[in-house]
């Protein structure tokens, strides 16, 4: 591909098809997406006290973790050589066993093989991998080492040294936020456009999206692309504490994230990866992939509101969306013959505080108009959490399953209605949405991510039909 | 304002370019800076360095504030600012009124040049670092003398941290603040790629404009890596010099030099104002320059491998590709050049693959020996300089003292004036994303 002549390709900005033929993820109800898909509709809940480190008196001392999870020992790394090295970073090890699974679904092969029906420099990876876990107790002794407590200063140049000794260099280069794309990289032989975002809880729905519009534009074959992240750590958690923007229902986490509902007052952390293979259509027929869903659409926003609030008429997720339909070539105000919207579920950003969910509500409807009260549009931040800069990633999974089952997932915990939010949630219980023979009928699904800050995205899928 | 249209091909041109650097805030500064040959790498000011390893850096001026740079109702917005976000604001205004546009930063009451929501923003970053005083506070309330207590962290610690702590940290900031301060409600990403976040964040601009999700766009990188969590974790992944002894860093910084010990950190970025070519013209904007082609790569780096060049050869390619043109047809190249050798010799092995025989014709602009290594900032700024050689058709001085390898347009070199046509801008990282951009003089 590495050649100078100016060839067709630089004439070819086809606006190509693009299919996910793969997906993997690793969530706070397990790694595997069937099990998690059955979790996820049975309404089980993955939120309990943080175990981690000793959270017991922090404001909120409870999340949704992922457990038992051992890359090497359980994993799809079980027995390959040149493993990722003993400190990977958490981010990384969630995003390497995500992708693992999403690669052996679209029929690329296993851990450490690399592909041979695909060129390396046609296929490139886009995460919106979060910053790897800080070492706060390093971080900590070398302050209070520092300390001079008659100044009630520290003392820098007594600090400088006392983080040589404390301070480990791969630790540290594992906090870049790019390092989990070089993970990938290395182990699954990419050596495409090469990309990593931090648009903060937006981020990996804007990576799909990006890496969805490299693929259209003909500079890659294959995209890896999602989110990884976990701030399942004591800066992450001081850091939301100090917003107030997280749950304190101490005494009883596992309903603490109420999407939608009156009583709601703020999120759940959680943590994880979320991972799919993009494809062009033409390139997935090729080697004979069968795509799961197609990509249909992609929007993205800027608030440029406050740092601190989103702005409350919605406009800005209102822009995303909208964006992402009409790139879709869908009527938000058009019905279908059988009388139903065009769009047939929604993933909802649905954080459980009462600005987003009030906010969201007022934009779909906004967007929808009449069509918004039929829509079903539910949060499973409800059951797994918030994996930040993750969730958009998983969620989208969340929409393709309901794509090829029918059934969408519910939003747990909403048993006292809010006026602000008028629209259906699928509370408490997933809805069977299949036809009489038993086909699903989610035609189309749509996904919000809107980020901290005030950047919103949004994807459309839908079913793949040749 | 201009209205909405969708015309067939869309071309992109820079409008404005902003900068800011161990010369201060603006384009002028710098390019008066490097065209004298100037080198701003000295001893560190604010903050006691003298327990690091590598305590010189290239840092901008004392004196600076961002509340020169954003408008009086929005100064309450600069307590939770890092240095980062800053420096971001003031390097995007200077773009923006470089590019003569109206936003709502430069007079809330006019008529902005372009809608709101046809204006898109991408500021690459890095991760920004904690004020360790502050934080240093915190954790000795939950402390009984070196004895941390989680129990009490929980309890009180927290409390001694400002509510809005962390975002004064998040990198996406940048882009959030810039987008508040000048209305810009299209497509904005945060691109975090370390040393190729700028670059990339310019080209994906530019590709959200040619598809038409923008008209128009606040695109670049900016980092400060001058404080004590930086200088370290940098030193610690060896790229730094040890400076001990040394008042000056711009002998210890050396470009393409076998022997080269490594490089100095910077702080600052640039910023450009990026226009669809027929919008610019309609409001009768001067293009600086024309973004002719991007070009994207991943080299096996940082890690525990030995890079080879071929991720950025990759994205050179794709970038000439992309600007239907060749390699002889690019008159100058603004490559990283950081005098660090793990990134140095995969960078020159990857111009030597696309270059050839030319790569001996080609003059490289080098930046860190004046002004340092600001990481996000620095494609950032390599970008806004590239555009600034072909508006001008001259390249800056060039400052070395070392040897660098045979066969380089790389050794110290007064300014001059040159004819150019096209400038290349490339980079590779830390995490092995590599980016190209090829710039054209505009006719």
């Amino acid at each position: 591909m590495n050649t100078v002549s100016v060839d067709a390709r630089a004439g070819m900005r086809g606006r190509r098809r693009v299919v996910i033929t793969g997906m993997g993820w690793v969530t706070p109800l397990g790694s595997d997406v069937d099990a998690v898909w059955e979790r996820l509709l049975a309404g089980a809940s993955a939120i309990g006290p943080i175990t981690r480190f000793p959270a017991e008196t922090f404001a909120t001392n409870f999340g949704a973790e992922v457990k038992q999870f051992d890359l090497i020992e359980h994993g799809p790394f079980a027995g390959v050589s040149g493993l990722p090295h003993e400190e990977t970073g958490r981010n990384a090890r969630f995003a390497l066993a995500a992708a693992a699974h999403a690669f052996r679904q679209a029929g690329l092969g296993d851990v450490g093989a690399t592909p041979t029906q695909v060129d390396p420099a046609r296929m490139g990876i886009y995460l919106g991998a979060g910053e790897g876990i800080p070492d706060f107790d390093a971080c900590v002794a070398t302050s209070l080492e520092a300390w001079n407590d008659e100044q009630r200063a520290l003392d820098l140049h007594q600090w400088g040294e006392a983080a040589y000794a404390r301070m480990g260099r791969t630790r540290e280069l594992e906090q870049e936020p790019s390092l989990s794309v070089a993970h990938l990289a290395r182990h699954f032989g990419a050596r495409g456009p090469s990309f990593n975002c931090m648009t903060a809880c937006a981020a990996s729905t804007q990576s799909v999206g990006e890496a969805f519009e490299i693929i259209r534009r003909d500079d890659a074959d294959i995209m890896i692309a999602g989110g990884t992240h976990s701030m399942l750590h004591p800066f992450g958690m001081t850091g939301f504490i100090r917003l107030t923007a997280m749950s304190t229902r101490r005494d009883t986490p596992t309903t603490a994230s109420r999407p939608f509902d009156q009583t709601r007052e703020g999120f759940v952390m959680g943590e994880g990866a979320g991972i799919v293979i993009l494809e062009s259509l033409e390139h997935a027929l090729a080697r004979g992939a069968a795509p799961l869903v197609e990509v249909a659409g992609y929007g993205s926003s800027a608030d440029a509101y406050r740092i601190t609030d989103i702005q409350p008429d919605g406009v800005g997720a209102m822009a995303a969306m909208g964006a992402a339909l009409e790139q879709a070539g869908l009527d938000p105000d058009a019905q279908e013959a059988d009388g139903r919207p065009q769009v047939h579920y929604i993933s909802a950003h649905g954080t459980g505080t009462k600005e987003n969910d009030a906010i969201e509500t007022r934009a779909v409807r906004g967007l929808l108009g009449d069509n918004a009260p039929r829509v079903p549009f539910s949060s499973i931040k409800s059951m797994m959490g918030h994996l930040i800069q993750a969730a958009g990633a998983v969620e989208l999974m969340t929409c393709v399953q309901a794509i090829r089952t029918g059934f969408v997932p519910p939003t747990m915990n909403l048993h006292t209605p809010d006026p602000a939010c008028d629209l259906d949630y699928v509370p408490n219980r997933a809805r069977d949405l299949r036809d009489a023979q038993g086909k699903s009928r989610v035609h189309v699904a749509m996904s919000n991510s809107f980020g901290f800050g005030g950047q919103n995205n949004t994807l459309v899928i839908r079913r793949f039909e040749t | 304002m201009i209205e909405q249209d969708t015309p067939v091909a869309r071309n992109i041109i820079i409008t404005g370019v902003g900068a800011v650097s161990a010369f201060g805030v603006g384009m002028g500064a710098l390019w008066e800076g490097l065209c004298a040959g100037e080198s701003r790498l000295g001893p560190i000011h604010g903050f006691d360095a003298s327990g690091l390893r590598s305590n010189l850096a290239g840092q901008v001026p004392e004196g600076f504030s961002a509340r020169d740079y954003v408008p009086k109702s929005y100064r309450k917005g600069v307590k939770v600012m890092a240095r980062d976000i800053e420096l971001a604001v003031a390097a995007a205004l200077t773009a923006v009124q470089d590019a003569g546009l109206t936003t709502r930063a430069t007079d809330s009451d006019a008529t902005p040049t372009y809608a709101p929501e046809r204006l898109g923003c991408q500021i690459g970053a890095g991760l920004l670092a904690p004020e360790l005083q502050e934080l240093a506070l915190a954790f000795v309330s939950a402390s009984e003398g070196k004895h941390f207590s989680y129990e009490q962290w929980g309890e009180v610690g927290t409390n001694n941290l400002t509510p809005l702590w962390m975002l004064k940290y998040l990198p996406n900031m940048l882009a959030c603040h810039v987008t508040i301060l000048h209305d810009a409600r299209g497509p904005s990403n945060t691109i975090t790629c370390a040393d190729a976040s700028g670059v990339l964040s310019i080209g994906e601009s530019m590709r959200v404009i040619e598809r038409g999700d923008a008209d128009a766009a606040i695109a670049g990188g900016v980092e400060s890596k001058v404080n004590p969590t930086w200088l370290l974790r940098l030193d610690l992944m060896k790229r730094l010099v040890h400076t001990d002894g040394h008042s000056t860093g711009a002998n210890l910084v050396r470009p393409y030099d076998p022997k080269a010990p490594g490089t100095l950190a910077g702080e600052g970025g640039g910023i450009l104002v990026l226009e669809e070519a027929s919008y610019a013209a309609r409001r009768g904007a001067k293009p600086v320059a024309v973004l002719e082609g991007f070009g994207a790569g991943h080299e096996p780096n940082g890690l525990d491998q030995q890079a080879t060049g071929e991720g950025l050869a990759g994205a050179i390619f794709a970038a000439l590709r992309d600007a239907k043109a060749l390699p002889d047809d690019i008159d100058a190249i603004v490559p990283q050049a950081c005098g660090c050798l793990t990134s140095d010799r995969p960078e020159l092995a990857a111009l030597q693959q696309v270059f050839g025989g030319h790569l001996a014709k080609t003059p490289i602009v080098t930046i860190v020996p004046n002004i340092g290594d600001s990481t996000a900032g620095a494609g950032g700024i390599a970008t806004a300089i590239a555009a600034q050689c072909l508006s001008t058709q001259a390249l800056p001085a060039r400052i070395h003292h070392g040897t660098p390898a045979a066969g380089l347009l790389v050794g110290a070199c007064p300014s001059q004036k040159r004819s150019l046509r096209r400038v290349l801008v490339c980079t590779g990282s830390v995490g092995g994303q590599c980016g190209a951009l090829v710039l054209a003089r505009a006719t």
